[in-house]
C-alpha cells in the first residue's frame, strides 16, 4: 500500500502494521493491512459497518490476536508474550463505543485502579493524577459518583479520562460518539479535540466527517477487511478517488 | 402539547410554572382498611374467609402454647399437671436445654468454650459481613479459625499455633514470589506451609504438657446445634472460595483445568449429598493413610463442602456469563492482568449479581448440616430422635422438640436471608 501524501508530525514510528491479516473462523476479516502511524499522527478510519474497522484497533492492542504480519507499537512487537502485550496495553489507551466504566467503583475509582495496580502508584498520587484528567474532561464535580448516575456523554469523558491516567502515548478511540445522543456528542469530540491539539498520537474509528475534518492528518477508508484508500482529509472528502469511497461517502454526506 | 390548546396547534410558553409539592395522601387507619381489606364486595369476602381460617389456626394453637408446662421433669408428670387439658409440654426443653445446644457427651463444666467461640465468631465474621468496618479487624478473622479450634476442641495448644505459624510462612513466601510468578508463589507458599507443619508437628510432641490447658474434647463429643453451627460455618466459608476457584476454573482457556472442574462440578451435582455423607462416615478413611485416623468432623466437613461448593460454582458462573464482555475489555485495554481483572473488577460484580444464589445454597446447607444424624452424629436432631425420645422420660414428645428445632434454624436462616437483603442495597451502586 503506497503511503500516500501525509503530513508527517514526526519522523518517530508509533506504530507499524505489516502485512497483517486476520480471520474469524475461516472469515478473512483483515487482508494484508499495511499502516505506519507516526508519533502526534491522528488518524480517523471510516468504513461501512462490518469492513473491520474496530477489529483492526482492538488488534493493535491485542483485544484480537491476529494470526499472519506483525504489529510493533512504540518498538515493541505484539506476540502471544503476555508481557509485551501488557506493556503496550498499559502504554496504549483505548475507549469503546459503550464507554465500558466499572459499575462497581466510583469515577476517582474508576480512574485510579490502573494506575495503582498496574503502575504501582501510591493511592494519593493517582487521585491526584485522576482529578487533574477529570478537570480536564470537565467534570470533577462528579468525581465521587458511580458511572451510573452520569449520562451518556459524561461517562464518555470519564473513560477518556481513566485512559488518560495511565499517561498512554497513543490513545485508540471506537466510535465514542456512537452510543451518544447529539448534543452529547459535541461535549466529547470537543475532549478529543483538545486532546489531538495536544499532540496525543489517535486512532479514531468515528463517522464524524467535521471532526475528521478539524483534526486528523489522515483519513483511512476500509471495506470488506482491506484499506481502500488514505489521503488527507481534505483530499479525501473532496476528491476521493476509489468508487467504493465516492459510494459510501456520498452515502454518509448525502443528506 | 397540542391536547391542552385544542383550538390552536401553535403554543408557546411565556412563563415558566414554578414547581409545586406533590398532592397530599388522603389518610386515616379507617380509609387504609377500606382501600386495602375492602375494596369491592369479592375482596371483602376474600378478606372474611381469610380472617376465619386465621381464627381457627390461632384458635387452635394459642391454648397449646399459652397452657404450656414448664416444670415437669417427665412427660407423665406434664400430664399430671395439665390434667387433660390441652397445653404443650416445654419442659423438655428447659430439661434437656444443654443436650439440644452441646449434645449429650459435651463435658457440661466446658460450655463456657464453644460459648465464647460463637461470641468471638461474631466478631471475627463482622468485618467480612460488614464491608464498612475497619479493615484492621480482618486481623482477628484471620486468626479467628485457629481460636475457634481450640476452644472447642481444646488439648494442646501447640497445634493451633503451628497450624497458623504454617499459615502465616505460606503466606509470606507466596507474597514475596507473587510478583514474579503467580503459579510459582503459590506452590511455593503450599510447601513453606507443610514445612512448618511438618516440623511444627514433632516439636508439638514435644512439648505435649502433662496435662493441657484446655482439656481435650474428641470431635464425637460434639453434639446438638452446636454441630450443626460449626458444619454450616465450616462449610460456607470454605465452600465459598472454592466455588469461585470452580467456577474461575470452568471458564478457563486450559483445557486440562477447565476438563478437572467440569467434571468435578457435575459429578458433585449428580450425586446425593446423603450418600456423600455415608461415603465419609465409611469409606473415605481407606484414602487417607491408615493410623491416620482423620477425624469424623473433618471427612463430613470435606463432604459437604464439595457437594456445596460445585453449586455455589454454578451460581457464580451464572453471574460471570451476565457480565458484559465489555468489562473485561476495558480491564484487558488497562493493562491489567488476569489476576487483578478478575478480583478488582470481574469477581466484585459477578458476586454481587450471584448473592441470591449464594445465599439460597448457603441456607439449604445449613439446613442439610441435619443430614449427618444419619450417619449416628448427634447434631440436634439426632439429639431429639436419639437420646431424648428414647428415654422413658420424654417418649412421645415430638411436636414441641421438632417445633424448637425448627425455630432455631429459622432464626438463622431468616438472619442471613435479611443480611443479604441488606448487603444487595449496600451494593446497588449502578443505578439502574
Ligand atoms: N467475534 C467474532 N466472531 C466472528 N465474526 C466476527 C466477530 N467479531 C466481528 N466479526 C465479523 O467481523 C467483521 C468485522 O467486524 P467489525 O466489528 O470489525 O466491523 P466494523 O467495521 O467495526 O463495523 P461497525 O461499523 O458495525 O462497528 C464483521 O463482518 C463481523 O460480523
Ligand atoms: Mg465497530
Amino acid at each position: 500500500m503506497a503511503e500516500t501524501a501525509q503530513m508527517k508530525v514526526s519522523d518517530e514510528v508509533a506504530i507499524r502494521i505489516d502485512n497483517m491479516n486476520k480471520w474469524y473462523g475461516a472469515f478473512h476479516v483483515l487482508r494484508d493491512i499495511d499502516l505506519t502511524v507516526h508519533r502526534g499522527e491522528r488518524i480517523v478510519i471510516c468504513g461501512p459497518s462490518g469492513s473491520g474497522k474496530s477489529t483492526l484497533i482492538r488488534c493493535i492492542n491485542a483485544l484480537e490476536e491476529h494470526q499472519k504480519g506483525s504489529i510493533e507499537v512504540d518498538g515493541t512487537l505484539l506476540s502471544s508474550d503476555l508481557k509485551n502485550i501488557d506493556k503496550i496495553r498499559s502504554e496504549v489507551g483505548m475507549c469503546f463505543q459503550h464507554f465500558n466504566l466499572f459499575p462497581h467503583l466510583t469515577i476517582l475509582e474508576n480512574c485510579t485502579l490502573a494506575p495503582i495496580w498496574v503502575r504501582k502508584t501510591p493511592k494519593k498520587e493517582a487521585e491526584e493524577t485522576a482529578m487533574h484528567f477529570l478537570e480536564k474532561v470537565k467534570i470533577p464535580d462528579q468525581a465521587n459518583k458511580y458511572p451510573g448516575q452520569l449520562s451518556g456523554g459524561q461517562q464518555q469523558r470519564v473513560a477518556i479520562a481513566r485512559s488518560l491516567c495511565m499517561r498512554p502515548r497513543i490513545m485508540l478511540f471506537d466510535e465514542p460518539t456512537s452510543a451518544l445522543d447529539p448534543e452529547m456528542i459535541k461535549e466529547v469530540l470537543d475532549t478529543m479535540i483538545e486532546l489531538a491539539e495536544e499532540g496525543m498520537t489517535m486512532l479514531c474509528v468515528t463517522h464524524e466527517m467535521g471532526f475528521a475534518r478539524q483534526v486528523a492528518n489522515r483519513v483511512i477508508f476500509m471495506d470488506e477487511g482491506q484499506i481502500v484508500e488514505q489521503n488527507e482529509p481534505e483530499a479525501f472528502f473532496n476528491n476521493p478517488q476509489s468508487p467504493r469511497t465516492q459510494l459510501f461517502l456520498s452515502q454518509i454526506l448525502g443528506h | 402539547m397540542s391536547d391542552t390548546h385544542a383550538e390552536s396547534i401553535a403554543f408557546v410558553r411565556e412563563s415558566s410554572l414554578p414547581p409545586a409539592a406533590p398532592p397530599d395522601k388522603v389518610g386515616g387507619p379507617l380509609k387504609w382498611v377500606k382501600d386495602n381489606l375492602f375494596p369491592t364486595w369479592a375482596n371483602a369476602i376474600l378478606t372474611l374467609v381469610a380472617l376465619y381460617f386465621l381464627y381457627l389456626l390461632l384458635a387452635g394453637s394459642l391454648p397449646w402454647l399459652l397452657n404450656g408446662v414448664w416444670s415437669a421433669s417427665s412427660l407423665s408428670e406434664c400430664r399430671e399437671i395439665l390434667d387433660g387439658a390441652s397445653g404443650a409440654c416445654f419442659s423438655v426443653l428447659s430439661e434437656r436445654w444443654h443436650q439440644l445446644l452441646f449434645g449429650f457427651k459435651y463435658p457440661s463444666d466446658q460450655y463456657w468454650r464453644p460459648t465464647l467461640a460463637l461470641v468471638l465468631l461474631f466478631l471475627a465474621a463482622a468485618p467480612v459481613l460488614f464491608i464498612d468496618l475497619p479493615r484492621k479487624m480482618l486481623l482477628f478473622t484471620g486468626l479467628y479459625p485457629f481460636l475457634a479450634f481450640w476452644l472447642i476442641w481444646g488439648g494442646p495448644i501447640w497445634g493451633p499455633i503451628f497450624a497458623l505459624l504454617g499459615v502465616v510462612a505460606g503466606y509470606i513466601v507466596y507474597s514475596r514470589l507473587v510478583q514474579k510468578s503467580f503459579a510459582m508463589a503459590l506452590a511455593g507458599g503450599i510447601v513453606a506451609a507443610v514445612i512448618v507443619w511438618y516440623v511444627g508437628g514433632f516439636i508439638g510432641e514435644a512439648l505435649r504438657p502433662a496435662s493441657p490447658l484446655l482439656e481435650a474434647i474428641p470431635s464425637r463429643d460434639l453434639g446438638g446445634f452446636m454441630l450443626n453451627m460449626m458444619l454450616g460455618i465450616t462449610c460456607v466459608s470454605l465452600s465459598l472460595p472454592i466455588g469461585i476457584a470452580l467456577a474461575l476454573g470452568r471458564q478457563s482457556h486450559l483445557p486440562i483445568v477447565k476438563g478437572i472442574c467440569v467434571v468435578f462440578i457435575e459429578f458433585v451435582r449428580g450425586v446425593p449429598l446423603i450418600t456423600l455423607l455415608f461415603v465419609a462416615n465409611v469409606m473415605l478413611a481407606y484414602f487417607f493413610p491408615p493410623g491416620s485416623g482423620v477425624d469424623l468432623f473433618i471427612r463430613v466437613v470435606i463432604m459437604i463442602t464439595m457437594f456445596s461448593s460445585a453449586y455455589i460454582a454454578e451460581v457464580i458462573r451464572g453471574g460471570l456469563a451476565a457480565l458484559p464482555k465489555g468489562q473485561y475489555e476495558a480491564a484487558d485495554s488497562l493493562g491489567l492482568d488476569y489476576a487483578q481483572a478478575m478480583r478488582l473488577i470481574i469477581l466484585p460484580q459477578a458476586m454481587k449479581i450471584s448473592i441470591p444464589g449464594i445465599v439460597n445454597i448457603a441456607v439449604g446447607l445449613f439446613k442439610d448440616t441435619t443430614l449427618v444424624s444419619v450417619i449416628s452424629l448427634f447434631d440436634i436432631i439426632g439429639m431429639i430422635r436419639g437420646p431424648i425420645l428414647a428415654s422413658t422420660d420424654w417418649n412421645g414428645v415430638y411436636w414441641e422438640l421438632f417445633m424448637f428445632a425448627s425455630l432455631l434454624f429459622f432464626i438463622v436462616c431468616y438472619g442471613i436471608s435479611q443480611y443479604s437483603q441488606w448487603l444487595e442495597r449496600r451494593l446497588a451502586t449502578d443505578h439502574r
